[in-house]
């Protein structure tokens, strides 16, 4: 089954615009020279908005840890279980963090710790999402 | 001019010990039966009915009469009513003869309706947009302290009906939108076994132990509430749970397991809060409030990590006890929110409880923790032992240092007593006092 397919909102859309061109642009405070990831409207270290700029990142993370979803509540992804449910750390900074569910690595088999890069996943009409694969 | 909001909260760090500290007390409390669900035709067993069977009891209890009543604080939040969204909304259904003549009653209750069905003559305070039950008694601590109204009750419903819980609505869309656009696409619907078992899985690489560890704490909340007559495994019939159908019990979300979430009830619970003054004339020896903290943690990014919540709850318990004037070792009830199970360890861990430190709790389960034993801890057997009443661990700490809490007293000292319904994230606890001060 596909995924849940992400609906862009005035905030998010420059971001989902780049996942849509398979890039990989988050939010970067210049004042306090942090990344953010989801966005918001303000820098959640300073608290400043006008300094928050969109950054293309290189996509390199480790997968910190996972759990495997055997059964979860929603409906779309329910034919896929199990599946597994990574945290991604950035290496660029490690304090932000995304979801992926491994494309390629089968249930029960992710490898803690290893390297991933980001690549991207069509979901839906003309929508990608962001996903992680490991690196060999 | 504009009514400014009421500022009652006491969440933020560095607020000192609670000026009123000790001239709140909790004088009653009632129960109604727990269902696992309403079965849509039963009119004595919807969650109005019991809501008002609650404060029935919970005014008995106290030794009150309904024209002694002048505040009413009742959470019109109820799990898997308005607090699911719209995954878990129950109306439109056929209806019936008034009171039950809309959903008000059926699945949903607030303080005007009971007040209404109660026929209560002299409710001067019923607020609206009440919270839940983790900062509710805090409301109703700091509304009395205030002045706002001198009897009180206080009302927690938890509704559930047929059908899986938290299934449709938004849960059931093909697209996510507002912050579910971050979680949905990878199948994270969001709730708090999600956050919390990332850092569960961080905890256990980090100090050690696998997931299996938590099964003698899991096992203990069976235990305690099969010793609790009004929670849902004691008037269910249910056996102790063992380690066997612990570990062979099937996964949600690998490691969590299905004896890792509490059960969804319809239940409601009331407790008659009133000045210390007033309740030293009450039915029964007064329950003191000595604090009532709150906090409402941002996460910085996708997924809060185990350092991030070892932060939140370490500023939690540094709130709760300094308002309290109390520390670790002044505490001698320890009732933590236990909804997942993974979540007790990083609050006994941040109050420090029986002297448990960062990375002791899995050794902590394994030593004695019944509550004949030295360290009883969550003697109320809390959520998972009770179902998802959210109300076990205050009613625990109330009867314990009552001295009534039967086959659960605890054999230790049992004057001051923590409770809480919150997360790492959000919520609140509640010091309670067998003494005022």
């Amino acid at each position: 089954m596909p995924k849940i397919i992400p609906a862009p909102d005035d905030l998010s859309k420059p971001f989902w615009d780049a996942v849509n061109e398979k890039r990989l642009s988050v939010q970067n405070c210049t004042a306090c020279d942090r990344l953010q990831y989801p966005p918001r409207q303000a820098c959640f270290a300073c608290g400043s908005a006008e300094k928050l700029e969109w950054k293309d990142v290189e996509g390199k993370g480790h997968i910190s840890t996972y759990i495997v979803i055997e059964d979860g509540r929603l409906n779309r992804r329910m034919p896929d279980q199990p599946y597994n449910l990574a945290l991604i750390t950035l290496d660029e900074d490690t304090s932000v963090n995304f979801y992926s569910n491994l494309p390629g690595v089968p249930p029960y088999e992710v490898p803690v710790g290893a390297a991933v890069q980001v690549i991207f996943e069509e979901v839906g009409p003309d929508q990608l999402i962001h996903e992680w694969q490991v690196v060999d | 001019m504009a009514t400014q909001p009421y500022k009652w909260r006491r969440d933020t760090d560095g607020l000192g010990v609670w000026e009123h500290r000790g001239k709140v007390a909790v004088a009653g409390f009632g129960h109604s039966p727990v269902n696992r669900r309403w079965d849509e035709t039963s009119m004595d067993q919807t969650l109005g009915a019991y809501s008002m069977l609650a404060c029935e009891l919970a005014m008995e209890d106290a030794g009150v009469t309904p024209d002694q009543i002048d505040g009413v604080i009742c959470c019109d939040s109820h799990i898997a009513g308005s607090s699911g969204g719209t995954a878990s909304n129950w109306a439109p259904r056929p209806y019936f003869e008034p009171p039950y003549d809309s959903e008000w009653g059926l699945t949903l209750v607030n303080g005007d309706w009971l007040v209404k069905q109660l026929e209560l003559p002299n409710v001067k305070y019923a607020p609206s947009n009440v919270p839940t039950i983790g900062e509710m008694l805090g409301l109703a601590a700091q509304s009395i302290a205030d002045g706002k109204c001198t009897t009180c009750l206080v009302i927690y419903p938890t509704g559930n009906m047929e059908g899986r819980y938290r299934r449709g609505g938004e849960n059931a869309q093909d697209h996510a939108d507002g912050t579910r656009q971050w979680t949905f696409p990878w199948g994270n619907h969001g709730g708090n076994d999600f956050i919390n078992i990332f850092p569960h899985n961080q905890y256990c690489l980090k100090y050690g132990g696998t997931h299996d560890d938590v099964a003698p704490f899991v096992i203990n909340q069976h235990r305690n509430g099969l010793l609790t007559p009004w929670g849902y495994n004691a008037s269910s019939g249910m056996v102790q749970l063992t380690e066997d159908d612990y570990v062979n019990s099937r996964y949600i979300l690998n490691p969590l397991r299905i004896f890792d979430c509490d059960r969804p009830v319809n239940a409601s619970a009331a407790y008659l809060v009133t000045t210390a003054e007033r309740a030293r004339d009450m039915k029964q020896p007064p329950v003191y409030v000595l604090n009532h903290s709150q906090h409402n943690f941002t996460q910085r990014t996708t997924q809060p990590d185990l350092d991030e919540i070892e932060e939140w709850t370490d500023r939690a318990a540094t709130r709760m006890y300094e308002g309290a004037g109390l520390g670790p070792a002044d505490v001698d009830i320890f009732n933590p929110y236990d909804g997942y199970s993974i979540m007790s360890q990083f609050f006994l861990e941040a109050f420090q409880w029986h002297g448990v430190k960062r990375g002791d709790s899995f050794a902590f389960y394994a030593d004695d923790i019944r509550v004949e034993g030295p360290h009883p801890f969550s003697s109320s057997g809390g959520n998972l032992g009770n179902g998802r009443t959210r109300t076990a661990m205050y009613t625990d700490s109330i009867e314990q240092l009552r001295g009534t809490a039967g086959p659960r007293q605890v054999t230790v000292r049992a004057e001051t007593a923590l409770a809480a319904f919150t997360t790492p994230s959000s919520g609140g606890w509640m010091m309670f006092g067998k003494h005022p001060s």
